[in-house]
């Protein structure tokens, strides 16, 4: 059967889901060899589909492709037949044709590469679809965090703040990271706030400043400026002085406490300045590991796809 | 049916009933060897797998790395230019040992390398390949490398290590060590250096215990089915 | 060739008997003889009906035929022959075609569509307003002239409260018309895809909540009240507003209102993998708003059971959950839903859910002078047989309609209509339509 990595949920829980962490460590040596590459995937198609612009996930992938010597080919929307209307069906039917093994697809709806998983042979990674899921950034979350605080995570206390009803990133991380046994909450205005978090792992605050006096690691969530817009919050002066990480409140977390951000950051915004450059900040290495997680998952599917002797 | 108490690290079977690779044994605990020579296979007890000969005891597996290793050392004119890289796992064990037998009549130890070929490997996606440790190979540029396995079969794990070897730097040359050579090429290659020559039937099956790898006592086995298949 | 019809060894329901086993003489489009035993006369086409129950035609008065604008989705044709497999002898079409039925042009044109294609009584609805764009009241009193008794802006709802109180003062010089809304608060539902709640939450849609539909009822029931204007809930599907309906019928406003057979079987959960078949507006419901749905169809605060029959062609629902059209086929399949929910585990009576699916709709819609009617010599020949024990699978494949938007694929259902008669006529026999 073809395997998809669609959620975190794919993964099968704790431990398919620190097999891939270990993969990755793996990947990550042969990222840092003179010769970063290896045959494994070599006449592999990995196709990248985004629906929405994001370079920075696309060449991530696109280099994870190609340090395990797969081709590849992009599909880029805003030059393409879907300009000129053609469907998410004729499009993944196209490429289809083309003898591909993987399909890595950005999108802006819930749900699409769940659909484009049903409509083609060829493996299905999810690069982001809409509010849903985004689980390769969850991966590389992960992984960086257990580089600091691992091998394992169970009951490190992490905050999650911003904009976790329409946040891609954040269902993903919820699922990984409680299912590494971290302890989430989650913190904002209800307004951006899921409606519902029955089955949820988290728990809830809207006060910033108590839930960070316990927090291991600040995860903060990019704001959109357009949700002000929607009547989500009156104004980002406001969202920052009541859910911003400043200075002034990074300065009262624990001493070891860990700040994390999926990029790209509002600097000023959910994070100040001298808070994303300080030590406490992983920004720069979770970007850095995104390459090595990849290659893991890319692996993962077209690699060991095989039969289990 | 699964192997009872199989100890961590002898998940690889060396039988040609599954044979995919080349690069390991199956660990059998000494006590059921004992016990109950007969370990049921998947088929059940008309396959079951029986010892069928030692071919190294803790003794004469000894034996033979020291005389691999006075080989080497004979062969390229002293230990200076020597490089050792193990393939995981059990290769890795060997060259260490290799490498101390050296310093015992040469005085000077060998570098010792680590090299993971799972993604060099030629069956990825036909089955499962999964990487078995970190690659960590010293400077090899006009150095001798000698490449480091136990058991050498259809060759294959051995051009994964050439292709890996390739992006590692340019060595002067590369030789290569095993502790059994069991037959069955698939590709021309061959060893420099061989503790045993072991004629086999593609079903039977030859099992390597290393003390520090898989716990027990070292040794060399090997297995078949019952009926005189072999 | 003879206009006789023999329908044999039935058993009648309908709302004046319940389980009297006879064989229905039709002459020249009317019941001429309900007897124990009737000789077929020569050249009479004779309809088994042995172990089947023989009932007053279906009327659903909540069809999308899509026919003037979307005849690749469904036409009038396709529609009806889909509606009287579904043993319909009369359906409501709704006014969100392109045009839009909002002047006696289009509403004429269907209705002679409809008669052309004589599987079915077609009765188009008419718009509130103007284009169903909720600012201009729409020439009512043509359309009713026509015909038209339900009016409403189906697919929107008809959200300014001002324009909402002219059109039930101006119905009530309509005798017998009704204002049907579809009541969900268009401000509250902007850019939602599905229900609002756990699922939505952890799908990552942007959801509709239960209180887009409650508050628009509670205001509706308070103009009605105001206007003394008769209101209609389409597609009833919260707990909220069964509740407020159940109190507004002992406060004695004119109020009726209608359910669809997948909001008291399916809920939000449906939407787990992200297939837009079951995505519908309003949007199928949590649990708790399914169970209210449920309950008040049964104790008879909702009056009829209506489909919301939605077809949508193949390509517009192959596309991402959010970007797909709402709606779910229904009319073929509206009884044996209804039947396997309702009348197996024994929540009705088999003439309690015939009740919600003729009689009751017709009076709604003004069609009880033919429709819905007693099975009785001298009534008009508007009767489906249907065969209640029989199990059977769905396959959308097997559909009349254009579409395959069909929720209840390869599930398996109890009763099936077997014959439809249409003023005479067999529209339907074994199963099988024939034009």
């Amino acid at each position: 059967m073809t395997k998809h990595l669609l959620s975190i949920d794919d993964l099968g829980g704790r431990d398919g889901i620190e097999r891939i962490l270990d993969l990755s460590e793996s990947f990550l040596e042969i990222t840092r060899r003179d010769m970063p590459k290896v045959p494994a995937l070599r006449a592999k198609t990995v196709v990248s589909l985004f629906y929405e612009d994001s370079t920075r996930t696309r060449l991530s992938f696109e280099t994870a492709a190609k340090r395990l010597s797969a081709d590849t080919m992009t599909f880029s929307v805003s030059t393409s037949s879907v300009k000129k209307g053609e469907s998410l069906l004729d499009t993944v039917q196209t490429i289809e044709a083309m003898g591909i093994d993987a399909i890595v697809v950005r999108h802006g709806a819930s749900g699409a590469p769940q659909q484009v998983a049903q409509w083609s042979n060829a493996s299905v990674i999810n690069a982001g679809d809409g509010r849903h899921e985004h689980p390769t950034q969850a991966l590389l979350d992960a992984f960086t965090l257990r580089k600091h605080r691992g091998p394992s995570l169970a009951g490190l206390k992490m905050v999650i703040v911003g904009d976790i009803r329409n946040s891609r990133v954040a269902r993903s991380d919820i699922k990984i990271f409680s299912a590494l046994g971290v302890q989430i909450t989650l913190v904002g205005p209800k307004t951006l706030m899921p409606n519902s978090i029955v089955g949820w792992p988290v728990t809830v605050s809207h006060d910033l400043d108590e839930a960070l006096i316990e927090a291991d690691v600040v995860y903060l969530l990019r704001i959109q400026h357009e949700r002000i817009g929607d009547a989500l919050f009156p104004s980002l002066r406001e969202y920052t002085a009541r859910w911003g990480l400043t200075a002034e409140r990074a300065a009262r977390l624990k001493p070891d406490a860990l700040v994390m951000h999926p990029g790209p950051m509002n600097r000023g915004i959910e994070i100040a300045n001298e808070v994303a450059d300080s030590p406490r900040s992983l920004v720069t290495e979770q970007v850095a590991n995104g390459v090595a997680v990849r290659m893991a998952v890319l692996y993962d599917l077209l690699g060991t796809g095989g039969p289990v002797v | 049916m699964t192997l009872p108490n199989a100890p961590e690290g002898a998940t690889e079977s060396k039988s040609a009933a599954n044979a995919t690779g080349d690069n390991g044994g199956v660990f059998v605990s000494p006590k059921q060897v004992s016990s109950d020579k007969i370990i049921g296979f998947a088929d059940g007890n008309a396959n079951a797998a029986v010892l069928r000969s030692i071919v190294f005891d803790a003794q004469t597996l000894n034996r033979s790395i020291t005389r691999i290793a006075h080989e080497i050392v004979e062969r390229n004119h002293g230990a200076h230019e020597i490089v050792l890289v193990g393939l995981y796992s059990r290769g890795v064990e060997l060259a260490q040992r290799l490498a101390v037998a050296i310093e015992r009549f040469e005085n000077v130890r060998p570098n010792v390398g680590m090299l993971d070929v799972a993604f060099f490997r030629d069956d990825i996606g036909l089955r499962a390949v999964s990487p078995t440790g970190p690659t960590e190979v010293p400077d090899v540029s006009d150095r001798v490398v000698v490449l480091v396995d136990d058991v050498l079969f259809t060759g294959r794990t051995i051009r994964a290590a050439l292709d890996a070897m390739k992006d590692l730097g340019r060595p002067k040359a590369v030789q290569l060590a095993v502790l059994v050579d069991r037959g069955h090429r698939e590709l021309p290659i061959r060893a420099d250096y061989v503790g045993k020559n072991l004629p086999t039937s593609l079903a039977e099956d030859v099992r390597v215990r290393l003390g520090e790898v898989d716990g027990g006592d070292d040794g060399v086995e090997l297995w078949g089915p019952k009926e005189g298949l072999a | 060739m003879s206009n006789e019809i023999v329908i044999r060894g039935g058993t009648i329901i309908d709302a004046t008997t319940a389980g009297n086993r006879a064989d229905v003489l039709i002459r020249d489009g009317v019941i001429a003889e309900v007897a124990e035993r009737i000789a077929t006369p020569a050249g009479a086409l004779e309809l088994d009906a042995d172990g089947c129950i023989i009932a007053p035609g279906f009327v659903d008065i909540q069809v999308h035929f899509r026919e003037p604008g979307r005849e690749e989705s469904e036409t009038i044709e396709t529609g009806s022959r889909a509606a009287a497999l579904g043993g319909c002898t009369a359906v409501v079409c709704m006014p969100n075609t392109d045009p839009p039925l909002d002047d006696a042009a289009v509403v004429q044109a269907v209705i002679a569509r409809g008669r052309a294609v004589g599987l079915v009584d077609v009765h188009p609805s008419g718009c509130i307003t103007k284009g169903r764009a909720g600012e201009q009241l729409a020439p009512m009193g043509e359309m009713y002239d026509l015909g038209v008794r339900i009016f409403t802006d189906d697919g929107d709802c008809v959200a300014d409260a001002r324009v909402m109180r002219r059109a039930f003062e101006y119905s009530t010089a309509l005798r017998g018309a009704v204002i049907a809304q579809h009541a969900e608060d268009p401000s509250l539902v902007r850019g939602g895809h599905m229900h609002e709640g756990e699922w939505s939450a952890r799908l990552g849609i942007p959801g509709r909540p239960s209180a887009a539909e409650v508050t628009i009822v509670a205001r509706d029931l308070e103009l009605a009240r105001l206007t003394g204007g008769r209101y209609h809930v389409l597609h009833l599907s919260t707990a909220g507003a069964a509740q407020l309906v159940r109190e507004a019928k002992l406060e004695g406003v004119h109020v009726t209102a209608e359910c669809t057979p997948q909001h008291i079987t399916l809920t939000d959960a449906a939407c787990e993998h992200y297939e837009s078949t079951f995505k519908m507006n309003p949007p199928l419901r949590g649990e708790e708003d399914r169970a209210g749905v449920f309950a008040a169809l049964v104790d008879g605060t909702i009056d009829a059971i209506a489909t919301d029959h939605a077809p949508h062609a193949p390509e517009t629902k192959a596309v991402p959950f959010e970007e797909a059209p709402p709606g779910m086929l229904g009319v073929e399949t509206s009884f044996a839903v209804a039947c396997t929910q309702l009348v197996v585990p024994g929540h009705l009576s088999m003439q309690s859910l015939l009740a919600r699916m003729s009689w009751q709709p017709a009076a709604i819609a003004g069609l009880d002078a033919v429709q819905g009617r007693p099975i009785a010599a001298g009534e008009p020949a508007n009767i489906c047989v249907i065969d209640a024990e029989t199990q059977w699978v769905r396959h959308a494949s097997d559909s009349a309609s254009k579409s395959r938007n069909d929720p209840w694929e390869g599930q398996k259902l109890t009763g099936r209509v077997r014959h439809t008669v249409l003023r005479g006529a067999a529209t339907v026999i074994n199963g099988t339509p024939q034009r």
